[in-house]
């Protein structure tokens, strides 16, 4: 059962980073939107394995399904990808380095310390049993209400923001 | 009381019934996919008084495999100014998902194989619903994508309207889905189909008339089936997204609107119609629901002239949302007085 489940973990890992890859080496813009769209597919499976279904089903309506259609939405209309990547040609140079600074980063804060296990008194059983979607609505709706009523001010301002700046005659 | 099988208790014949389960099913929605197209023409050349297909077979039985086989044997045509990678891609992203949502739907209660329950759906996901919701989203790619692809002006256009109309109507039509788990406080859909069970008043068409409403008419923009076919309108764009697409290509394209429209009609009978309950058995119940809705859905294409497209973002985003959410209010309030 475990071999099985570490040979599905390195199949989706590597589609992930292939698809990855490919984000940053299309020339078409849109191919590197679509490998996006693989890419947030894969970690929506990596959400299912850690035992987070709703979060799964969230990473792709939102993201693979709304922010990307509005980003390729974008790119059709536009289509001006070959005199973007003529004209940012320097910012590869940034993108690489930035890419470098992040993996010694990362590699450092993994070779910092021992991987703990699960703390406090949500674990894979407590979500087997409870579902993963109540145990986020209780915690959503009664210990971090203040947070989520802010959060969704603050999207209704984004949203009378949209309008305003859409329609300036009203 | 049985065991409930599991890959725990018998490997082996958890597989091959899970594999059995898929197999049947995925045949079961490609023949309705196939006589759907054959439907289609009978019913709606009888709504005209002609008489639709007759020559290939009885009745014209054979003329899905006819139609079949010629679009296989077709030469299959890519554009050469096209972008070749999404232009093959584009056929598959939209057939895919209209496939893999049949995976949710319950199609009856448990059955005994070799001494162990096995219920009667593919996988009950605690998630359910927003799988279907997610699914839905991603079927946006397919039609997008085969409109800039094509590169096409028509194409695009029909793209760039379907992207627009499956964004703002999914909202829609999540929203009216809405109400119906608040009720049931269940994501999973055989948990929907449990709290529906009992008799048939339990059945959220009658407690949630104005959702199934809603959500029929959102579907039915969702997946660009007429009065919302926009993005396809024959008479201004050619076909739309689908005007470059030849042979087998344009065969799957055809093949993902009658999937959504199965997919659509099973949700809709599993949320508002109590999914496989009713007098026979319980994936006969199932089916002839999806034969009624696809029925009704046929009589419409037959029935309504084309929405215009100033209309369809009216009905979208100013009539289908805002009541959508008065009946979560509703709904919302009655729950809780």
């Amino acid at each position: 059962m475990e071999y099985l489940q570490l040979f599905f973990f390195y199949l989706v890992a590597l589609v992930a980073i292939v698809a990855g890859f490919c984000v940053i080496s299309c020339k078409n813009p849109i191919n590197s939107a679509i490998s996006l769209v693989m890419t947030f597919f894969c970690l929506a499976i990596f959400y299912v394995m850690l035992h987070a279904p709703f979060m799964a089903a969230i990473q792709i309506m939102v993201y693979a399904g709304a922010i990307m259609v509005l980003i390729i939405f974008v790119m059709m209309l536009l289509n001006q990808g070959a005199e973007v990547i003529a004209r940012y040609r320097h910012a590869v140079i940034g993108a690489f380095v930035a890419a470098a600074l992040m993996m010694v980063q990362i590699i450092v804060l993994i070779k910092q310390g021992a991987v703990s296990a699960t703390v406090g008194p949500i674990s894979s059983d407590v979500i087997e049993t409870v579902g993963h979607t109540e145990l986020i609505g209780q915690a959503l709706f009664t210990d971090f209400l203040l947070p989520f009523e802010i959060a969704s001010i603050l999207l209704l301002v984004a949203i009378v923001g949209a309008v305003v700046l859409a329609k300036r005659e009203v | 009381m049985p065991e409930m099988l599991s890959l725990s208790n018998d490997p082996i014949l958890f597989l091959s019934v899970m594999v059995a389960k898929i197999l049947v099913v995925f045949i079961v929605v490609v023949l309705i996919v196939a006589y759907a197209t054959y439907a289609e023409r009978k019913i709606i050349g009888r709504m005209q008084t002609r008489l639709g297909p007759t020559m290939t077979g009885p009745l014209g039985l054979l003329q899905p495999i006819a139609d079949g086989l010629k679009l296989f044997f077709k030469e299959d045509i890519i554009p050469a100014q096209s972008s070749k990678f999404a232009f093959i891609l584009a056929p598959m992203m939209i057939l895919v998902p209209a496939f893999i949502t049949v995976a949710v739907i319950p199609f009856g209660d448990f059955i005994t194989v070799g001494g162990y329950l096995v219920p009667l759906h593919i996988t009950d996901l605690n998630v359910g619903i927003l799988y279907i919701l997610a699914m839905a989203g991603l079927g946006v790619y397919g039609i997008v994508l085969a409109g800039w692809a094509s590169n096409n002006k028509y194409s695009l256009i029909g793209g760039i309207r379907s992207a627009a109309q499956m964004v703002s109507y999914e909202l829609a039509a999540g929203l009216s889905m809405i109400a119906v788990f608040m009720l049931s406080e269940t994501l999973s859909l055989r948990g929907i189909v449990d709290a529906q069970a009992g008799s048939v008043l339990n059945w959220y068409i009658f407690s949630q008339p104005l959702a199934f409403c809603l959500f029929v008419i959102t579907s039915l923009a969702e997946i660009n089936r007429t009065p919302f076919d926009l993005p396809e309108a024959e008479t201004e764009l050619v076909s739309g997204f689908c005007t470059e697409y030849s042979s087998m290509k344009y065969a799957l394209f055809f093949m993902a609107e009658y999937a959504n429209m199965i997919v659509v009609s099973a949700i809709t009978a599993t949320l508002f119609l109590g999914g496989p309950a009713g007098p026979f058995a319980g994936p006969i119940n199932l089916l002839l629901k999806i034969f009624f809705f696809m029925f009704l859905f046929i009589w419409i294409r037959a029935t309504f002239p084309r929405v215009r497209y100033d209309q369809l973002m009216f009905m979208g985003w100013k009539v289908f949302l805002p009541l959508a959410l008065l009946n979560i209010v509703i709904t919302g309030a009655v729950i809780v007085f």
